[in-house]
């Protein structure tokens, strides 16, 4: 696994809902090295922190990779003042993605509000052959529906009120499509407490889960040890980070105890 | 080209900047980025003798200009340090500087000792933690207790030792001089200032231990300030960091007094600071026909 960190032009800018955006950079070096779950850590004007974002989509022949981020501090406000020919500069790509099985195979993607965009690069690999799953407070914030749409997945929309799609969480359509018949993996993304219930149903049925996690981060490359989590390991359990050993685990690993 | 080696403690640097300790790890994910040779050394991530799992997460809070830490020393203990990091990291070409912490005078002695008979080139004695409950910090912030500490560690210590200061304190130019008078050979100084932040809707402090260690380059000045005081009282080589992010605050730090530098969370927001400041120093030397950076150390001229 190898990263590097440059400066690249933002090429595409887009308002897909409310605070949220849809960036298109062109950086070669980077989109080319990129996999479904590996993320960027992005460098914000006037800000110590870099921004850690999922990677939504890659097009190494392009040379591009798509980010999809809701604004959420200061530092994500920041981010979306930038403006098509700004250099974007750019740690990456980072973290060790998931694990793709044959394109034959089936699989459930599943997302959680801003957990859904590092999903629609799975499910592109998958196509026709996954499930997405995607889960939403409201009708309006509702984001990348058509382009799972358009890689031939059969989409199960959910939103907590039920303004659009099934009314409730993820969880229940994951359930209801496991029960619809079998699937080779289960891959989640999204708010910690979908993520322990969604390991909890795969745990239930005996489908493989990776779940994707989140937590603050520094330097965004396992060196500086602040966004650790707990994995079980043989010994009990044990401190990995979410940049460097992760942002990627197995479902039954993970030590959900917050 | 000037001059850009520095000689701390008898060990030879060939140029003064050293990557902070904790904000490089033990050298591996930078190298991803370039040879690790360029740097005059490496400050490792702190270790205790004993394995520790550091502090609950969220560990990390960012402020205006600059960041709160806790991590609270993880790291994987000294003798799975021995075994599975310092073979790789000795034929680097850079000076390696062992970070050593500890909770009690014994734990420290017992640390120094193995490190002692091993590969590294330093010590950098690690009283200032802010992040540990019990020692770290506790040890440095008075005279006495600062004092006894590196007085025992000296009786075990093989190597150059280096005592690195808290800011935390009234008087740090007289902790300087009390552990210099037990045998230090080297200060470095600052470490983090202690902070906090406050989430105002959930009324929760962002760090998961409620207070952490500030850095960044809200804290360039006030380490400044100590590295002139300290250098103005010391013998001994003094190692300057808190804040650097750039050439220009190198060149600043070292006519304060600093024989060296260390660049901690500048790296974060950009990994290649420390090589910048290298040639920036550099450049800035051949600008001022100055042949050796060592001629610049002090050399500021107080009102």
């Amino acid at each position: 696994m190898s990263y590097l960190q440059s400066s690249y032009p933002l090429i595409a800018k887009r308002a897909i809902a409310k605070q949220t955006y849809d960036f298109t950079i062109h950086c070669p070096e980077i989109a080319i090295q990129s996999r479904a779950g590996q993320f960027v850590h992005i460098r914000v004007p006037g800000h110590t922190l870099r921004r850690p974002i999922s990677i939504c989509g890659i097009d190494a022949a392009k040379g591009n990779i798509r980010i999809v981020f809701e604004v959420r501090g200061s530092g994500t406000d920041e981010m979306a003042k930038f403006n098509v020919g700004d250099q974007v500069d750019i740690l990456g790509p980072l973290g060790n993605g998931f694990t793709l099985l044959g394109s034959d195979k089936k699989a459930l993607v599943v997302g959680g509000g801003i957990g859904v965009p590092p999903m629609v690069e799975v499910a592109k690999h998958y196509g026709e052959n996954a499930t997405a799953v995607i889960g939403f407070r409201s009708a309006s914030a509702v984001i990348l529906e058509e382009d799972f749409t358009a890689m031939g997945c059969d989409v199960r929309l959910c939103t907590d009120d039920g303004t659009r799609g099934h009314k409730g969480f993820v969880t229940d359509m994951v359930r209801q499509r496991l029960s619809e018949g079998a699937a080779d993996i289960i891959y989640a993304c999204g708010p910690t407490p979908m993520l322990k219930a969604v390991a909890e149903v795969a745990k239930e049925y005996g489908v493989r889960c990776q779940v994707s996690l989140e937590e603050r981060m520094g330097c965004g490359i396992g060196a500086c040890l602040v966004c650790a989590c707990k994995i079980a390991a043989e010994k009990g359990e044990a401190m990995k980070h979410v940049c460097k050993d992760g942002p990627v685990f197995e479902a039954e690993t993970v030590i959900f105890d917050k | 080209m000037a001059n850009l080696s520095v000689n701390i403690a008898g060990v030879e640097f060939k140029n003064p900047v050293i990557t902070a300790s904790g904000c490089f790890g033990f050298g591996k994910e930078y190298e991803k980025l370039y040879p690790l040779s360029r740097l005059g050394g490496i400050s490792l991530k702190g270790m205790t003798y004993a394995e520790r799992a550091g502090n609950p997460v969220p560990r990390i809070a960012e402020t205006p200009a600059g960041m709160l830490n806790s991590v609270g020393l993880q790291n994987p203990g000294v003798d799975a340090f021995l075994a599975n990091e310092l073979p790789y990291l000795k034929d680097k070409g850079t000076v390696l500087i062992a970070n050593a912490a500890g909770s009690s005078v014994e734990d420290y002695c017992a640390l120094v000792e193995r490190l002692s008979d091993s590969d590294i080139d330093m010590v950098e004695l690690n009283i200032s933690c802010p992040n540990v409950k019990q020692g770290g910090a506790a040890f440095g912030v008075a005279c006495d207790s600062a004092a006894h500490v590196v007085k025992e560690v000296r009786k075990v210590c093989k190597k150059p030792l280096m005592v690195k200061l808290s800011p935390n304190v009234t008087d740090i130019a007289s902790i300087a001089q009390a552990v210099e008078a037990e045998g230090a050979d080297a200060i470095s100084l600052i470490n983090t200032l202690f902070g906090m932040r406050i989430d105002i809707e959930s009324r929760r402090p962002v760090l998961a231990m409620n207070a952490g260690g500030l850095s960044g380059p809200c804290v360039f000045p006030v380490a400044v300030r100590m590295v002139w005081q300290v250098a103005n009282r010391v013998k001994i080589p003094v190692v300057g960091l808190g804040g650097i992010e750039k050439w220009q605050d190198a060149i600043e730090m070292m006519l304060a007094g600093a024989n060296a530098i260390q660049v901690g969370t500048a790296m974060f927001y950009d990994p290649y600071a420390p090589l910048k400041i290298i040639e920036g120093v550099n450049q800035w030397l051949d600008d001022h026909g100055i042949k050796d950076v060592n001629e610049i150390v002090g050399q500021v001229k107080p009102w």
